[in-house]
C-alpha cells in the first residue's frame, strides 16, 4: 500500500480552537507528532491539557461549528485527512483509524445488541462485500478475541460490566483491523485489575494485529508498560517527547515532566512527602506570556515569561524548555 | 411480559371503580332533578313522583351506585335519560367519527412533529432551529377553537377547497385534523427537540461516527431510538385526549363524536350516558398507556430486565 519508512501518521503544526460565544479556547498549539508503524506512542498530560482535543481532531471529529483546526497537517501515510470531505473521511473512520473513548459504560449504544454494535463497523466498511454469516463469523471471533464468548451477543450493554463493556468496544474498534488506534484514557473508568486485564489484551492484539497506537493517559504506569514512545502534553503543547527509556530513565526532563514524577509514590525511593506540581493548569482561553507553564515552574525566570522556548533535541529526546538550550547542547 | 400485562389489565379494576364512584358522586352532587329533566317544566308532581320510584332516585346514594355498578358488571350500561336509546348503542355509533378524527390528528402530528423535530436538534441554534421552534410556539399558543375558524373561514368559505362541517366525506376531516395536528405537533416538535438533543451529546454517538457512520446513519439509527420514549409517551397522551372526543373542535366544525355526546349529557344530567362516556374513556386510556408501557420495553431493552426483576422478587 505504501512503502515502509514513511511514518504512519504525521501531525505537522496542528492548532485547534474552540470558539464559543464569549470564549476563544486555545486547546491543542501548534502540535507536532510522528506515529511510525506498529509503535505505541503514549501522549500524558494533567486533564485540560488537549489530549482529547488533539484525537478528536485527528478523527475528524471535533464538535461541530465549536471546534477548528486553526493550522497544521495530519498527514496519514501522506494523505492530509484535514482536507478530506467528511464522505471520505468516513471511509478512514473505524476503517483504518479507530477510536476507543474513555467511559465504557457510556461507549455503546444501550439499545442494540453488542453484536450488532460489532457488526455495524464491519457492514459499514464492507470492501470485500461480506456475506451475512461471514460477518457473522468475524463477530465471532472478534468476541472471543477479546474474552467474551460469542454466545453473549445478543445481549444489550447494560447485561455487561464496565470491563466486558470496553472489552466489547475494542472488539469494535479493532474489528476492520485498523492501522491506527487512539486509545483515549481506555481504563481509567475501570478499577485496577480489570485495568490490567484489559491492558494486557490490548497489548496482546496490538502485537496480533500490528496496529499502531497512541494511547492517551494521565497514569505514567500504563506508559512505561505499553509504550515506545512518549509525549507530555501541557496547555496543549507538547513540551517534552522521547523513548520511554528517554523519559524515565533519561537525567535531563522539562520541569513539568519533573513534576508529573515528582508527584507520583515511588517504592524504591524513600520520601516523606510527594511533590505535587504547585498550581493549576493553565487556562487555555489565557494561556501565560512565554513558556506556558512559567506561572508554575520552580525554575522561572524572566526570559521564560517573555519568551516561548524553543525545542531542543538530543536524538529523538526533545525538551521545550529555556533550560537546556543550544549552549547546553554537548 | 404476558404476566406483566395480565397484572396491569387486572390493576384497572380499581381506577375504573374509583372514577365510576368519583363521577356518580359529581353528579349526584349537581343541582337539577332529572325527572324534572325528563318530564320538563309543565309536568305534575304526581307523574315525576311516579318517575322518581319507577327510576329508582328515591333509594340512597349507595343503593344507586351498587345497583349502576352490578349492572355494568352484568355488561347493562342502561338507557340513556335523554334519548332513552341504549348508552352502548350511542357510544359505539359515535365511535367512528371521532375515531377517524383521533387517528387522522394523530397520524399528522407524527408526521409533521418528529421530523421537524430532529431537524430542529441536529441543527441546533441554525436558522431552521429558530423557525422550527417560532412555529411551534405560534401554534401551541393558538387557541384550537380560532385556529378552526380562521381554517374554515379561509379554506371553505374564502376558496371553497373544503367543506366547513359534516362528516360525509374524508375532505370534510381534512380541517379538524390540521386544526389538532397544528397544537399538538407543535408539543411534539419542542418534545423532540430536546430529548434528540440530549441524545446528541452521548458518547455512544460520538462512537458511531467514529466507528465511520454517515450523518444520517447516526441520528436515524443510534440516536432517534434512544430519544424515542418521552416521545411516544406524548403522542400516547395526545391520542387518548383526542379519543375522549375534542368538545371544542366538534363544536366548530359540527362533528357528531363522543365530544358533542358528552357535553350533551352532563348538560342535562344524563347520569347513565355520562358514567357509560366516563368509564369507555377511563378505559380506553389505560389501555393505551399500558400499549405505551409495552412499547418502551421494545425500544429500550434496559427497561425489559426492570420488569423481569419485579416479577421474580414478586416470586
Amino acid at each position: 500500500m505504501s512503502n515502509n519508512n514513511q511514518p504512519l501518521l504525521q501531525v505537522r503544526d496542528l492548532t485547534v480552537e474552540y470558539q464559543t460565544d464569549e470564549l476563544l479556547v486555545k486547546a491543542v498549539n501548534h502540535v507536532s507528532l510522528t506515529v511510525n508503524r506498529k509503535e505505541t506512542i503514549g501522549l500524558v498530560g494533567e486533564t485540560g491539557a488537549g489530549k482529547t482535543t488533539l484525537a478528536l481532531a485527528l478523527m475528524g471529529l471535533l464538535p461541530k461549528g465549536i471546534g477548528k483546526v486553526q493550522s497544521g497537517e495530519v498527514l496519514f501515510e501522506g494523505t492530509n485527512l484535514l482536507q478530506l470531505r467528511n464522505a471520505d473521511m468516513m471511509a478512514y473512520r473505524g476503517k483504518v483509524l479507530s477510536m476507543i473513548f474513555q467511559d465504557p459504560m457510556t461507549s455503546l449504544n444501550p439499545v442494540i445488541p453488542v453484536g450488532k454494535q460489532v457488526a455495524e463497523v464491519l457492514e459499514l466498511h464492507n470492501e470485500k462485500h461480506l456475506t451475512r454469516e461471514q460477518i457473522n463469523a468475524r463477530v465471532d471471533d472478534m468476541f472471543r478475541l477479546v474474552g467474551i464468548p460469542p454466545e453473549r451477543k445478543n445481549e444489550y450493554p447494560h447485561q455487561f460490566s464496565g470491563g466486558m463493556k470496553q472489552r466489547v468496544v475494542i472488539a469494535i474498534s479493532l474489528a476492520c483491523e485498523p492501522e491506527l488506534l487512539i486509545a483515549d484514557e481506555p481504563t481509567t473508568a475501570l478499577d485496577v485489575t480489570i485495568q490490567a486485564q484489559v491492558l494486557s489484551m490490548m497489548s496482546d492484539l496490538k502485537e496480533k494485529l500490528g496496529t499502531s497506537m497512541i494511547m492517551i493517559t494521565h497514569d505514567l504506569g500504563i506508559v512505561a508498560q505499553m509504550c515506545d514512545r512518549v509525549a507530555v502534553m501541557y496547555a496543549g503543547e507538547i513540551v517534552e517527547s522521547g523513548t520511554v527509556e528517554d523519559i524515565f530513565e533519561g537525567e535531563r526532563h522539562h520541569p513539568y515532566t519533573e513534576g508529573l514524577f515528582g508527584s507520583i509514590p515511588r517504592l524504591d525511593v524513600d520520601t516523606d512527602r510527594l511533590k505535587p506540581i504547585q498550581g493549576l493548569i493553565a487556562d487555555p482561553s489565557d494561556l501565560p506570556s512565554g513558556c506556558h507553564f512559567h506561572p508554575r515552574c520552580p525554575y522561572a525566570t524572566d526570559r521564560c515569561r517573555c519568551e516561548a522556548p524553543e525545542a531542543f533535541a538530543q536524538q529523538e529526546h526533545v525538551i521545550c524548555c529555556h533550560r537546556f538550550g543550544k549552549e547546553d547542547a554537548q | 411480559m404476558g404476566r406483566y400485562i395480565a397484572k396491569r389489565l387486572l390493576l384497572m379494576i380499581p381506577v375504573l371503580l374509583g372514577i365510576s364512584l368519583l363521577v356518580f358522586t359529581m353528579l349526584e352532587l349537581s343541582p337539577g332533578d332529572p325527572a324534572q329533566i325528563i318530564l320538563g317544566m309543565k309536568a305534575t308532581p304526581e307523574a315525576l313522583d311516579n318517575l322518581r320510584e319507577q327510576m329508582g332516585l328515591n333509594d340512597p346514594f349507595w343503593i344507586r351506585y351498587l345497583r349502576y355498578i352490578g349492572n355494568v358488571l352484568r355488561g347493562d350500561f342502561g338507557t340513556s335519560w335523554r334519548t332513552s336509546l341504549s348508552v352502548i348503542d350511542e357510544i359505539i355509533h359515535r365511535i367512528p367519527v371521532t375515531l377517524r378524527v383521533a387517528l387522522g390528528a394523530m397520524f399528522l402530528t407524527v408526521l409533521i412533529g418528529i421530523p421537524i423535530g430532529i431537524l430542529s436538534a441536529v441543527k441546533q441554534y441554525s436558522l431552521t432551529d429558530n423557525l422550527a421552534l417560532g412555529g411551534a410556539l405560534l401554534f401551541s399558543s393558538m387557541p384550537a377553537f380560532w385556529f378552526g375558524t380562521l381554517l374554515v373561514l379561509l379554506f371553505a368559505l374564502k376558496l371553497s377547497w373544503l367543506p366547513a362541517t359534516g362528516s360525509d366525506s374524508i375532505k370534510s376531516y381534512i380541517l379538524p385534523w390540521v386544526t389538532l395536528a397544528a397544537s399538538n405537533a407543535a408539543t411534539l416538535v419542542r418534545m423532540t427537540r430536546s430529548s434528540m438533543l440530549e441524545v446528541i451529546r452521548a458518547d455512544y454517538i460520538k462512537m458511531a461516527r467514529a466507528k465511520g457512520a454517515s450523518e444520517r446513519q447516526v441520528i436515524l439509527r443510534h440516536a432517534l431510538r434512544n430519544a424515542l420514549l418521552p416521545i411516544i409517551t406524548i403522542v400516547g397522551m395526545n391520542f387518548a385526549g383526542l379519543m375522549g372526543g375534542t368538545v371544542v373542535i366538534e363544536q366548530v366544525f359540527t362533528l357528531t363524536g363522543l365530544g358533542t355526546l358528552a357535553i350533551n349529557s352532563v348538560r342535562v344530567l344524563d347520569v347513565p350516558m355520562v358514567m357509560g362516556e366516563v368509564l369507555f374513556i377511563a378505559a380506553l386510556t389505560s389501555l393505551i398507556n399500558l400499549l405505551v408501557d409495552v412499547l418502551y420495553v421494545y425500544i429500550d431493552p434496559r427497561l425489559k430486565s426492570q420488569y423481569v426483576k419485579i416479577r421474580k422478587a414478586k416470586g
